[in-house]
């Protein structure tokens, strides 16, 4: 799965912080609509780091809910129904607020 | 220990590569179609049966995305349409980097409509933006209805969804009806066509659509060699 390239993509980002010091811990900032498995990421994470300088490296993940709202009724909170984009009050198209982030917030070093 | 502030987006790379694709397209003038699905969907198969109509205004090339084999590049190369296999071993999406090694192989000024057909997968290609202008989904409309919930990602993201093998349909026990309003909670705005590739039914409807998209995203003065 993409956790692999997900989980290098976050070491590199991680990497270009640490000024060539140990990694110990990554904090990211992770949506609910992204397509990333939590468990397998932080399968891929430390299967990245084993037998670098960062073994041992941990994740904190921060969870961000899927937050929707519409353009008409300004409508906006979490879909009730699964990933339902249809506003529950007006039936117009709505827009992603937040739960599309994939960011690394902050990186611990030794 | 000391904690270093960053906030920057993990697929930063990605999309800085993707944004010289688009760059390089746009220097071109061609506009650029990500076709995405699970395995055997049928994205090649919408592919063959639609390049005949895209050749009669544009002229365009594929770039197929498989794990292994170069199967797909000869299916459409025999639609006498340029096609260049990407081979990602065990990658189970295509990237922003793999595309823009492709390019340098390309003949981009003789193309104006580039089709790129990721790897078939309804999880990771979602993910990652290949610089292109258009997203298509091809989706095996037997599979399911409940599954644009299942698979919300890459329903959400397209600008346009397929329904394959709605002749299958009377013998899979999938309701049509509901699989269509299923798609439409996820992704309220993008068209979605019931297509068939055994029978026809529905692909000049894309066709057509893709047309008329490419050509108010023109690039470039419309070739006029009907």
């Amino acid at each position: 799965m993409h956790e692999a390239a997900i989980a290098a993509g976050i070491l590199e980002v991680a990497g270009e912080n640490a000024a060539g010091r140990p990694i110990q811990k990554v904090g990211l900032r992770l949506g609910r609509f992204t397509g990333v498995v939590r468990e397998a990421l932080e399968f891929a994470f430390e299967a990245l780091t084993a037998g670098t300088k960062s073994e041992g490296a941990r994740l904190e993940i921060e969870e961000v809910p899927l937050v929707v709202s519409c353009p008409v009724c300004k409508w906006a909170g979490r879909p009730a129904e699964n990933f339902c984009m249809l506003c529950p009050q007006c039936g117009a198209a709505m827009q992603i607020v937040t739960g599309r982030e994939m960011e690394v917030v902050w990186v611990d070093v030794e | 220990m000391e904690r270093v502030p960053v906030e920057k987006k993990v697929l930063k790379k990605n999309d800085e590569l993707a944004a010289e694709n688009r760059q390089l397209f746009e220097h071109h003038g061609l506009v650029a179609v990500n076709v995405m699905s699970a395995p055997g969907a049928g994205k090649t198969s919408v592919l063959e049966r639609i390049l005949p109509a895209l050749k009669s205004e544009f002229r365009p090339a594929v770039i197929e995305g498989d794990l292994y084999t170069t199967l797909d590049a000869q299916r459409i190369e025999k639609t006498g349409v340029p096609a260049y296999q990407i081979t990602t071993g065990t990658c189970c999406h295509l990237d922003a980097k793999m595309i823009a090694k492709a390019l340098t192989q390309f003949p981009l000024g003789e193309t104006d409509l580039l089709i790129i057909e990721n790897v078939g997968n309804m999880v990771c290609p979602a993910e990652f933006d290949l610089g292109e202008d258009l997203r298509v989904m091809v989706f095996s409309a037997v599979e399911g209805a409940e599954k644009p919930q299942k698979y919300p990602l890459m329903f959400r993201t397209a600008d346009a969804v397929i329904l394959n093998k709605t002749d299958l349909i009377p013998y899979s026990g999938v309701s049509l009806h509901d699989l269509v309003s299923n798609v439409v909670k996820v992704n309220p705005t993008a068209p979605v066509f019931a297509v068939s590739c055994r029978t026809g039914e529905g692909l000049a409807e894309f066709a057509g659509w893709l047309m008329q998209r490419a050509r108010s995203l023109h690039k470039r003065e419309v070739s006029s060699c009907v």
